[in-house]
């Protein structure tokens, strides 16, 4: 379970340490400070997690600091952080933390009415009935009651080619910064193939599964949608887009075709857009997704 | 998605001073994105399967070269390594040194690149041949591994291009009449030639018979002005009056330095050829550069030397694009494609003002006649706005170009383009004729050539065509 993971991880990381081993009788000194050995400085800041850590190099000493920054311009991983003794200094415990918190709040947080309303969606929700429903029961967040059953048919009319679907998945945060941009992005790139859409649906507190449920009520030929992704300490922002064809109740995770790490650092929003509107027609020209897509194109 | 694995052919040519050689190699090419990500194609791989000998460049005069001469090289050298024209599927052909000043440089090089092959590209310019002449050496690599500066100096008959590379980016170049062919030299030692650039330089008399003693001041000048070009010794009017175009960029404190071209396997040569070994003063200026603060400064060893330039145009002239891009109705290979660059400022403008800017940089260009790349650097992580924004200023502004039934080409370096080639498909009449690609730095004033797509990318040339 996804909360109880990150509950986990965060407990495992303020566990106490064990009880030092007693000190050898004869404990040498500890060493002097060394001459000119000052630790890096942290520029100040009201909120760390506004520190760029691409940019922060906290190495006593280094041989090649631009060479380390060049690194790390490449990398979001923690590196070149230095050291307080055996352990992280200070400012690198903190935004881990902070970072960790970020993740957490992003799983638990809402997507805003507004952003359905403005962006003219229609909104059904899942059979879950709150955030906590939702991380628990992942089987209800595949399925629709009839009231929200109604309204997808409704909304897609019989047997649609293409049905576009935004979920808030685990970021809600990955939804607000990326969906539209993304969408609209779907929507030109199949214009300029010669196909238009039809009404895009959203869905509160959605898993991939819910695909299955739309295409077996509406019959759609394939249903794309974004999702947000389980929120990591790179960025909570992730998006991925889930390509089914002939999603129905029932079929195989293998019959997906994935487009993951949309987000500002990763793909942008829109460049992921045009990519997965070509991707979707290849689909239907090959009438697969999935493993199967993959072995057809790649002979 | 696709093209995992794939390998392109490519060849290398060069066409210097005093040898022409010519080389092959395999361009592995992979998808380095993480699974489930969207592709991203890279070149991963560069192996050199073929290396021919070392020819004399044919001249049919002091001023012309003997175009029928390096066909028979090159046809003679495919002929060895086994392999049809119809395979090779990239590469360059590069006119260096003194042999770019020949009367009939552009034509021989425009000839002999459809001669080598479909998308074989024709590139000349010192600039060029330095960054070529740098990577082939390893020069990029060696210094992107250690967080290094290398300045190279590839060093021909003619001219010593420099190249520096700074960490990941090349820094700069510049090129100076410094060179083992710029006299030459009878077995008797009689002086058979004498190039004009050395004027000023007090060199020996043509019919004059010599000796190393007499010859070796003017190497010792010529050493001297690497040095200065190197920042080893204050810049003079020495340097700057050697200089073809520029000098290179100051290295910065602790840069390395490395030399590739004929002269440099001349440098530590031991034992040292007799002086006269190939009748010019290629064996003196090595020794004067072995025996200055070059020699004694801190060296990259890098891992070919005389073949440094053709390794470069092989192996390195042709990059690949974003894996993410727009075509349609566009036919491959496209070559010679002038670039104009907007600047920051320009991309920034709304559509109106874009258009508008757009416009003028084609009205300057009107002369040529044929397609174009637009070229701007893009928007980091731009939203669906910007991108409808951006299409419908560059479609205003290319219009004439649509009208005159050119294809439509842009290019960007930030990874954009097949959202914004969509945006703009979306707005085109039929028959639709335009191509969008991404990562690609441009400058204005430089020449691209784009061949078939591999996978979902496209190799591209990126280079000079400059002939003095």
């Amino acid at each position: 379970m996804n909360r109880e993971e990150l509950r986990a991880l965060v407990a495992q990381l303020l566990r106490e340490e064990a009880p030092e081993a007693p000190e050898p009788p004869s404990a040498p000194e500890p060493p002097a400070p060394r001459p000119g050995a000052a630790a890096p400085e942290v520029p100040p800041v009201d909120d760390i997690s506004q520190l760029d850590l691409r940019k922060l190099y906290l190495v006593d000493r280094p041989a090649n600091r631009e060479a380390f920054l060049a690194l790390k311009a490449r990398t979001p991983a923690r590196i070149g952080v230095g050291r307080a003794g055996a352990r992280y200094r200070t400012v690198t415990m903190l935004r881990f933390r902070a970072d960790h918190a970020a993740a957490q709040d992003s799983v638990f947080s809402q997507v805003p009415e507004s952003f359905w309303k403005d962006n003219g969606l229609v909104y059904v929700k899942t059979r879950c009935e709150d955030k906590d429903q939702y991380l628990t029961r992942p089987d209800l967040g595949r399925r629709f009651d009839e009231a929200n059953q109604a309204v997808i048919r409704e909304a897609c009319g019989p047997s649609p080619r293409v049905v576009l679907v935004i979920g808030d998945g685990l970021s809600p945060k990955a939804i607000t910064a990326n969906a539209m941009d993304c969408a609209r992005a779907i929507a030109q790139g199949l214009e300029a193939g010669g196909l238009s859409l039809g009404k895009t649906l959203y869905v509160q507190y959605c898993r991939v599964g819910a695909s299955d449920h739309i295409g077996s009520l509406t019959g759609a030929e394939l249903v794309c949608m974004l999702v947000g992704e389980r929120p990591g300490l790179v960025t909570a922002e992730s998006m991925s887009a889930y390509l089914t064809y002939e999603p129905r109740i029932g079929v195989p995770e293998s019959a997906r075709t994935v487009v993951s790490n949309i987000h500002r650092q990763g793909t942008p929003a829109v460049e992921a857009g045009a990519h997965i509107a070509s991707l979707i027609l290849q689909i239907l020209e090959h009438r697969c997704s999935g493993v199967a897509f993959r072995r057809e194109v790649e002979g | 998605m696709t093209a995992v694995g794939r390998a392109l052919l490519s060849v290398g040519i060069d066409i210097g001073t005093s040898t022409t050689q010519l080389i092959l190699s395999r361009l592995h090419v992979q998808n380095t994105a993480a699974a489930f990500a969207v592709p991203r194609l890279a070149i991963t791989r560069r192996e050199i399967v073929y290396r021919s000998g070392i020819h004399t460049t044919p001249l049919r005069s002091e001023t012309v070269i003997d175009a029928r001469g390096v066909e028979a090289i090159v046809a003679a050298e495919y002929r060895r390594a086994a392999v049809d024209r119809s395979a090779i599927e990239t590469g360059a052909v590069i006119i260096t040194g003194e042999t770019a000043r020949k009367e009939n440089a552009r034509q021989v090089l425009a000839a002999l690149a459809g001669f080598a092959g479909d998308f074989v590209v024709a590139t000349a310019g010192p600039a060029l041949e330095g960054v070529l002449a740098a990577r082939g050496a390893g020069c990029d690599v060696y210094a992107a591994e250690h967080g290094a500066a290398v300045l190279n100096f590839d060093i021909g008959g003619g001219t010593a291009n420099g190249c520096l590379f700074d960490r990941e980016t090349c820094a700069g170049t510049g090129c100076l009449n410094v060179g083992g062919r710029l006299v030459k030299l009878e077995p008797d030692g009689t002086v058979a030639y004498v190039s004009p650039v050395l004027s000023g330089l007090s060199p020996p008399a043509v019919g004059r018979r010599v000796t190393a003693e007499d010859l070796t001041p003017l190497c010792r000048r010529l050493a001297e002005a690497l040095e200065e070009a190197a920042g080893l010794r204050p810049r003079t009017d020495l340097s700057r009056r050697l200089a073809t175009d520029r000098l290179p960029p100051l290295p910065p404190p602790g840069a390395l330095l490395s030399f590739s071209g004929g002269v440099a396997d001349l440098i530590d040569a031991d034992p040292t050829p007799p002086w006269l070994a190939y009748g010019d003063i290629g064996v003196l200026l090595g020794r004067a550069i072995g025996q200055s603060a070059l020699g004694a400064a801190p060296r990259f060893r890098p891992r070919e030397t005389i073949r440094a330039t053709v390794v470069g145009a092989g192996s390195h002239a042709t990059s690949l694009s974003g894996s993410t891009i727009a075509y349609e109705g566009v036919e491959f290979p496209l070559k010679n494609l002038p670039v104009l660059a907007l600047s920051p400022a320009e991309e920034a403008l709304a559509s109106p003002a874009l258009a508008e800017a757009v416009g003028r940089k084609l009205t300057w260009f009107a002369r040529e006649g044929g397609p174009v790349v637009l070229a701007l650097r893009g928007l980091p992580s731009p939203g669906f706005d910007d991108i409808q924004r951006l299409a419908e200023g560059l479609l205003a502004g290319l219009a004439p170009l649509r009208e005159a039934g050119l294809p439509l080409i842009v290019a960007t370096a930030r990874d954009m383009a097949k959202a914004l080639g969509q945006a703009m498909l979306c707005r085109l009449p039929r028959p639709r004729r335009l191509l969008a690609l991404d990562g690609l730095e441009l400058a204005d004033g430089s020449y691209l050539d784009i061949g078939r797509p591999v996978g979902s990318a496209l190799p591209v040339v990126i280079k000079t065509l400059l002939f003095q």
